[in-house]
């Protein structure tokens, strides 16, 4: 077990290692002059020596690359040169709304998804599978952004169901804070709900036709019993896995989730910072995402341990 | 052909396997409609310029708004009264043009790079690596970067969805290498003294194709599914350029007045990804039968 974590580790540590040396080299081919694109409208030649001096942009490479890590690993991902406002600042206002919306979007997909791959494994062949699979299909298939669309347009408009758009931090009013964020997590949670409910319904498959379960059935308990234990604890492994697996498209949905619902969150200062064409906002999202992308996946490695005992075994042996 | 009905292994020739696979496939309904719906799709999108009733582009402010079965106009007209049904044709063709690209980027780096996971234990471990390495830029954010880099356009967008794409490419043709190898047919290939690059290119690859081609088939709609958020957030596809995913970004500022120009590319988008995605299963059933009635 200790060796598997330690190997982990150490294979996380390398990819965000090679995550940081893309994110550099990718800055350095932003086209033309960094000082020129960092001073934005300021081109005084004092101003850009200034600039080169504070960046350490005449400095080789590696020391560059130095730099940049240290200022990172400190925590500092610089100021924006649009507002001159620290990226730090924009981020502790922008996180908290995406980890809100992708955390409720990872709850109503859970129950969906789950609730549909075991109705489908259950119900082998009755119409209550070819609905639950016809429903995956589906999802996997809309754009999701367009159904937040017609949300939008029927829901909130039409029917003033949901708040169109906007949001309100949850410490100041937490009703109206989910108010704003059930669609955007619903609209958010479709596609992520049919990978879990075909996951879902495979592996119940498998687990309904394995030895245990016939065990179980054999020595007398309900059907009830024998699916609701066995179904949870698989359904758990497989909500871990897939939001392993689909963290990426989450995140990728998340931006998309917020320029709709016009959301203050990390897609809109994404998008924004790519408009705007304001290099370190950009560098230090995109460095952000794939620690993210690189830490979640570790946890979820390491809870996969944790719940399933076949590789807690395969670890220690 | 009565023998090689009898069983199908990986031992039959493989033109007899694709004739039950394709045989398979017509049997099933849904499958026939995926199928129609995709070449009716591909049609449209491939014939635009001698099918479209307009220009694309053309406005016609005169008739701006204009509600679907409105004569000349089937599927109505936006603000700048452009035709819907036509933007929606060449939209299509924008969409596919991605879908084929991205694809095609995925496989061009993926494949060999599977091909090498599964043959070669020794660099294994290193294309792994490299597989965490796209996995930690979500393809939206890749699209950001290359953006910044490049500048927003269709083949931008390509690129940035199939490196995305690359990882899944790259896990399933290494895992069907892995399992190929240890079939008795490629140990004696070995055995016999057959290099490895005869090994790959006359055993491994063509048998691995079918899971290669489902793979596509199912990564095309993803693709276009990509392009459209992309186009819609401005990242792609640029105006006046349709596509799409532009068609729904401009039409959220009329939707209220207009909801026929957010509904229909919409639903376009849908019915292409959903006909990709049962064609995708069906054909992933009828190569392997087993695995779909258990």
């Amino acid at each position: 077990m200790r060796r598997y974590l330690l190997h982990r580790l150490w294979q996380s540590l390398v990819t965000l290692l090679l995550a940081t040396i893309v994110v550099f080299l990718g800055v350095r081919a932003l086209p033309g002059d960094p000082a020129l694109a960092l001073a934005g409208e300021d081109r005084d030649p004092e101003s850009l020596r200034a600039i080169r001096e504070q960046y350490g942009l005449d400095d080789s490479l590696p020391v560059q690359f130095w730099q940049f890590v240290s200022h990172a690993a400190q925590g500092d991902l610089g100021q924006s040169i649009r507002t001159g406002e620290s990226v730090n600042t924009m981020l502790r206002h922008a996180l908290p709304v995406t980890i809100e919306l992708s955390a409720l979007a990872i709850l109503v997909a859970s129950l969906i998804g789950i609730g549909a791959g075991v109705v489908a494994a259950v119900r082998r062949g009755r119409p209550a599978e070819w609905a639950a699979n016809a429903l995956a299909l589906l999802g996997l298939s809309v754009p999701n952004f367009w159904l937040g669309l017609m949300a939008i347009l029927y829901l909130s408009v039409a029917l003033g169901l949901f708040p169109a758009s906007g949001f309100v931090p949850f410490f100041s009013d937490p009703v109206g804070n989910l108010h704003h964020l059930v669609l955007p997590a619903l609209i958010l949670g479709t596609g992520l709900a049919a990978v879990i409910m075909r996951q879902t319904r495979s592996s119940m498959l498998d687990a309904l036709s394995a030895d245990y379960i016939r065990t179980a059935e054999a020595k007398g308990l309900p059907p009830r019993a024998v699916i609701g234990r066995h179904a949870l604890r698989n359904s758990l492994i497989v909500v871990v896995t897939i939001v392993g697996l689909q963290l990426g498209a989450l995140i990728s949905g998340a931006v998309v989730t917020e320029r709709i619902f016009a959301l203050p969150g990390f897609g809109k200062l994404t998008v924004d910072a790519v408009f705007q064409r304001d290099y370190p906002v950009i560098q230090a999202v995109v460095l952000v995402t794939a620690t993210a992308y690189i830490v979640i996946n570790l946890l979820v490695d390491l809870l996969y341990s944790v719940i399933d005992p076949r590789i807690r075994v395969r670890g220690e042996a | 052909m009565a023998v090689a009905d009898v069983t199908v292994s990986a031992g039959t020739p493989l033109s007899s396997r694709r004739r039950k696979v394709v045989r398979r496939l017509l049997r099933n309904p849904l499958a026939i409609t995926g199928l129609v719906v995709l070449g009716i799709a591909v049609f449209a999108a491939l014939f635009a310029p001698w099918l479209a009733p307009h220009e694309p582009t053309d406005t016609h402010l005169s008739q701006a708004f204009a509600a679907p079965g409105t004569p000349g106009y089937v599927l109505g007209t936006d603000d700048l009264g452009r035709d819907v049904l036509s933007r929606i044709m060449f939209g299509l063709r924008a969409s596919l043009h991605v879908g084929m690209l991205a694809v095609a980027t995925s496989l061009a780096i993926g494949v060999p790079l599977g091909l090498m996971a599964g043959y070669f234990r020794t660099i294994d471990a290193l294309i792994s690596r490299f597989t965490d390495l796209v996995l930690a830029f979500p393809f939206l954010i890749l699209a950001v970067g290359l953006a910044a880099i490049r500048g927003a356009s269709l083949g931008n967008a390509a690129i940035a969805i199939g490196i995305a794409q690359i990882p899944g490419v790259i896990r399933i043709v290494r895992s069907e290498t892995l399992r190929l190898k240890s079939l008795d047919f490629v140990s004696a290939a070995i055995v016999e003294g057959a290099g490895d690059l005869w090994v790959i290119g006359r055993h491994i690859l063509p048998n691995a194709a079918s899971v290669i081609i489902v793979q596509a088939t199912v990564a095309i709609p993803a693709a276009i599914l990509g392009e459209a958020v992309l186009s819609f957030l401005g990242l792609g596809i640029q105006p006046p350029a349709p596509s799409l995913g532009t068609m729904l970004a401009d039409a959220q500022q009329f939707a209220a007045k207009a909801p026929w120009a957010a509904v229909m590319p919409g639903v376009a988008i849908m019915l292409i990804a959903l006909a990709f995605n049962i064609v995708g299963d069906s054909l992933r059933d009828a190569l392997d039968p087993k695995a779909s009635r258990r």
